[in-house]
């Protein structure tokens, strides 16, 4: 028959057009929300979800994965009466294996000696360069420049970031990537106890 | 393992003697050609040899040596391993080599790149003008002694950055006019643009007198740039009979960035990031073409559970790919937006895994040389599982219920001819053009990369080559390629997911490679020309789309223009990667 075809197609939309509304009553009757929560975004963004899918940016937000990368900043940790303990050494490596080359470090000497001393004067990343390729956390060897999340970064002037805008806590940090966080914490930590029962070994050789 | 078996077998030395000579430099492979007799033995490497398929022709300049090369990479498609044969020439200009555009037509845009970007001249070209870079445009931007506005260093990484990096801004340092190079006697005031001319120019030739004496003008129609059919900044310049299409070239170059040249101030290992915004659909099909070229220049092996992702990834990225493919398609077609939307829908499903295995969504840099970055955790594994088993088949069925016997659609697209198989191996196209044509060249068989061999799949051809042929293939290849997926997720080992340690500079020893993946769109491959440096000393990108549009002129001319946007949405380019 002649238009059986595009009949066919016809059911394809007409089906999912009633599974809008489907899905929507179905939500109603139990009781959940299918707008504006991270359930009802968190079902759209599944392999269940049927009817419409979109999301309505800004005021809803699609779940960010954890290892969702957005121009990197600069973990400190958060010492007694409020010190940050910055994590980077300006050892340098990020800015080496930066690809757009955006990254820009000025490393600290000391005035007496006139020798470098493991912590950045000036640390600087233009973030209009940068294309969060990652590279800078993935190869720093002191877990101290991570990707963050937040992606909303318009602005009417250049994005050249100094140390005050780069430096977030380390809580922050957990708090945006908790497995990377555990992990790198857990690595660190046997890390430092094989150190010191190396050391107490040493020790007790030597007495 | 760098040298294909084939080419100690073919025996050219032997067929020519003192005409060409064995490639004997360390790290290389085939043959050096005599100039003056290059037509001579590319036609008996075709029609002897059986070597079909040229798929690149590129140069590299070795300023050192005074000499500039040109890269011939033939294949068969019949499959089996390549023939690199080359051509060396002085480095002093007029630089000529012959043109093997006689011999294998598709070499057409790729010897024009060459003429653009090294000024090697192409005797015998019939339209050797510049394609990427417009015409008036001083310099030869591959050549080593070529310096770009903004020119910091000859390589990464720059010294202005550690440990005296005060940040500045390029723009500053060097403003506006005193980062450019200009022609002598430029004067941008008085200046008029001459492509356009030479354009039109090119195109008289296919103006014919009528038959009853009478000089009938052709109508030039612009297509592009700024036109929503043609995915992109692309220009055709078509002339027209009536409504039938006798002549068309297509202007390319808007987008270009001389990805090229970023390549080889970078260092291997940042240049991944940077082959993601090649073909911006498909980032880990680029990832996998460039990961396997530089290992095999390496010769590192990859970790077994890390060959298994990639074929995952790729495999999910042809998946959406070939998605958008129809709904675009049908977009172009005038079936405005349902069919682009569904076929969104999927893709969403796929880049939400791709963003959460890889940390973005489409420019997914995942790949290092020897594995991949991170493990694929049991949880993604399981969201690859229910895309591959439950959904996908049942809205590739649904996709299929809603198109593929809607008769709109059959009558707009059955009979109306892509290209045939002869003139598609003639001009190098490959991919499922290609195999919509009937000729069953796919690399994942004929010249198998990762673990391809170990699973079981079909490579689907259709015969007809016309433009439903050309639409049902790709829903087949997402049958396929989901068959592969079934296969690799059940497989997939356990086990490390890089041979390599994590090292942000890597040793790659002297040579060349020439890696080449079957990418959704075609045959994508990267030539990378080492010298034991840490930057590439060429780096080369062969995009499926930009060799795939040298046939769009014989696959218009005789249809008319309202067939063309179809035609063009049927080769699926992507200006990232044909502009590069």
């Amino acid at each position: 028959m002649y238009g059986k075809g595009i009949l066919k197609g016809l059911s394809v939309t007409w089906k999912r057009f009633w599974d809008t509304y489907i899905e929507d009553i179905s939500w109603l009757l139990s009781g959940k929300k299918r707008y504006f929560t991270d359930e009802g975004i968190k079902h759209r963004a599944s392999k269940h979800t049927k009817g419409i899918f979109t999301v309505q940016y800004p005021e809803e937000q699609l779940i960010q994965p954890e290892e969702f990368r957005y121009v990197p900043f600069l973990v400190y940790d958060e010492g007694e009466e409020g010190k940050k303990e910055v994590r980077c050494t300006s050892c340098g490596i990020c800015a080496k294996v930066c690809p757009p080359q955006c990254i820009w470090i000025v490393r600290s000497n000391d005035p007496n000696t006139g020798r470098p001393v493991p912590e950045p004067t000036e640390f600087y990343i233009d973030a209009d360069i940068c294309m969060n390729c990652g590279f800078c956390s993935e190869y720093c060897p002191f877990d101290a420049i991570k990707m963050d999340h937040d992606f909303d970064i318009a602005s009417y002037e250049r994005n050249v970031y100094g140390l005050e805008k780069l430096l977030k806590p380390a809580s922050y940090y957990a708090s945006i990537r908790p497995e990377n966080y555990t992990r790198e914490e857990e690595a660190r930590k046997a890390k430092e106890e094989a150190k010191a029962a190396k050391a107490a070994a040493r020790a007790a050789a030597s007495s | 393992m760098t040298a294909p078996a084939s080419t100690q077998t073919v025996d050219l030395v032997q067929r020519f003697p003192g005409i060409v000579t064995a490639d004997e430099r360390p790290g290389y492979t085939g043959f050096f050609v005599e100039k003056d007799k290059l037509v001579e033995v590319a036609t008996v490497i075709r029609d002897e040899f059986g070597f079909d398929l040229l798929t690149a022709v590129t140069a590299v300049d070795y300023l050192a040596e005074e000499k500039m090369e040109v890269v011939y990479h033939a294949y068969k498609t019949t499959g089996g391993p390549g023939l690199v044969y080359r051509v060396q020439v002085p480095r002093v200009d007029p630089i000529e080599v012959p043109s093997l555009i006689d011999v294998y037509p598709g070499a057409d845009l790729q010897e024009r790149e060459a003429w653009d970007l090294f000024g090697i001249k192409f005797t015998g070209h019939p339209d050797l003008r510049r394609i990427l870079m417009w015409e008036g445009y001083e310099g030869h931007p591959l050549r080593k002694d070529w310096q770009e506005p903004f020119f910091e260093e000859e390589a990464k990484p720059f010294k202005s950055r550690w440990p005296e990096g005060n940040h500045e801004l390029a723009e500053e340092k060097n403003p506006f006019k005193d980062n450019l190079k200009f022609p002598q006697d430029f004067d941008p005031e008085k200046w008029v643009p001459e492509n356009d001319e030479m354009l039109y120019e090119s195109l008289k030739r296919y103006t014919v007198e009528s038959e009853d004496g009478m000089n009938t003008d052709r109508i030039v129609v612009n297509m592009g740039p700024q036109h929503p059919s043609t995915h992109g900044v692309f220009r055709a310049a078509i002339t027209l009979d009536g409504e039938t299409i006798t002549g068309l070239k297509p202007v390319v170059g808007y987008l270009h960035r001389n990805h090229d040249k970023i390549g080889e101030r970078n260092t291997y290992l940042q240049n991944m990031p940077y082959t993601d915004r090649l073909d911006y659909f498909n980032s880990m099909s680029n990832n996998l073409a460039y990961a396997i070229t530089v290992e095999k220049l390496m010769n590192i092996p990859v970790a077994e559970r890390a060959d298994y992702i990639r074929v995952i990834m790729a495999e999910l990225s042809r998946i959406q790919n070939h998605l958008v493919f129809i709904g675009m398609l049908l977009n172009d077609l005038g079936a405005m937006y349902t069919p682009a939307l569904y076929a969104f829908e999927e893709r969403e499903l796929i880049l939400d895994i791709f963003e959460e295995v890889s940390g973005a969504r489409m420019m997914c840099n995942y790949l290092r040389f020897g594995g991949v970055v991170r493990d694929l955790t049991p949880n993604i594994l399981h969201k690859i599982k229910d895309l591959v088993f439950d959904r996908l088949p049942a809205k590739t069925d649904q996709m299929e219920r809603l198109l593929s016997e809607n008769e709109i659609l059959v009558s707009r697209l059955q009979g109306v001819r892509v290209v045939d198989a002869e003139t598609a191996i003639k001009y190098s196209v490959t991919g499922p053009v290609l195999r919509a044509a009937g000729v069953p060249y796919d690399l994942r068989r004929a010249d198998p990369y990762s673990v391809y061999d170990r699973f079981d799949f079909d490579v689907v051809t259709r015969q007809n080559g016309d433009m439903m042929d050309n639409y049902l293939i790709r829903v087949d290849e997402i049958r396929q390629s989901l068959h592969i997926l079934e296969q690799a997720v059940k497989q997939i080992p356990e086990g490390p997911i890089n041979s390599q340690k994590p090292q942000y500079q890597v040793r790659v020893p002297a040579g060349e490679a020439y890696g080449r993946i079957e990418s959704p769109k075609g045959e994508l491959a990267f030539y990378v020309v080492s010298n034991g440096k840490p930057n590439p000393y060429r780096y080369h990108v062969r995009p499926a789309s930009f060799v795939n549009i040298t046939c769009l002129e014989q696959m218009c001319i005789g249809t008319k223009i309202a067939d063309f946007v179809a035609l063009l949405g049927m080769l699926d380019i992507v200006m990232g990667e044909l502009d590069r």
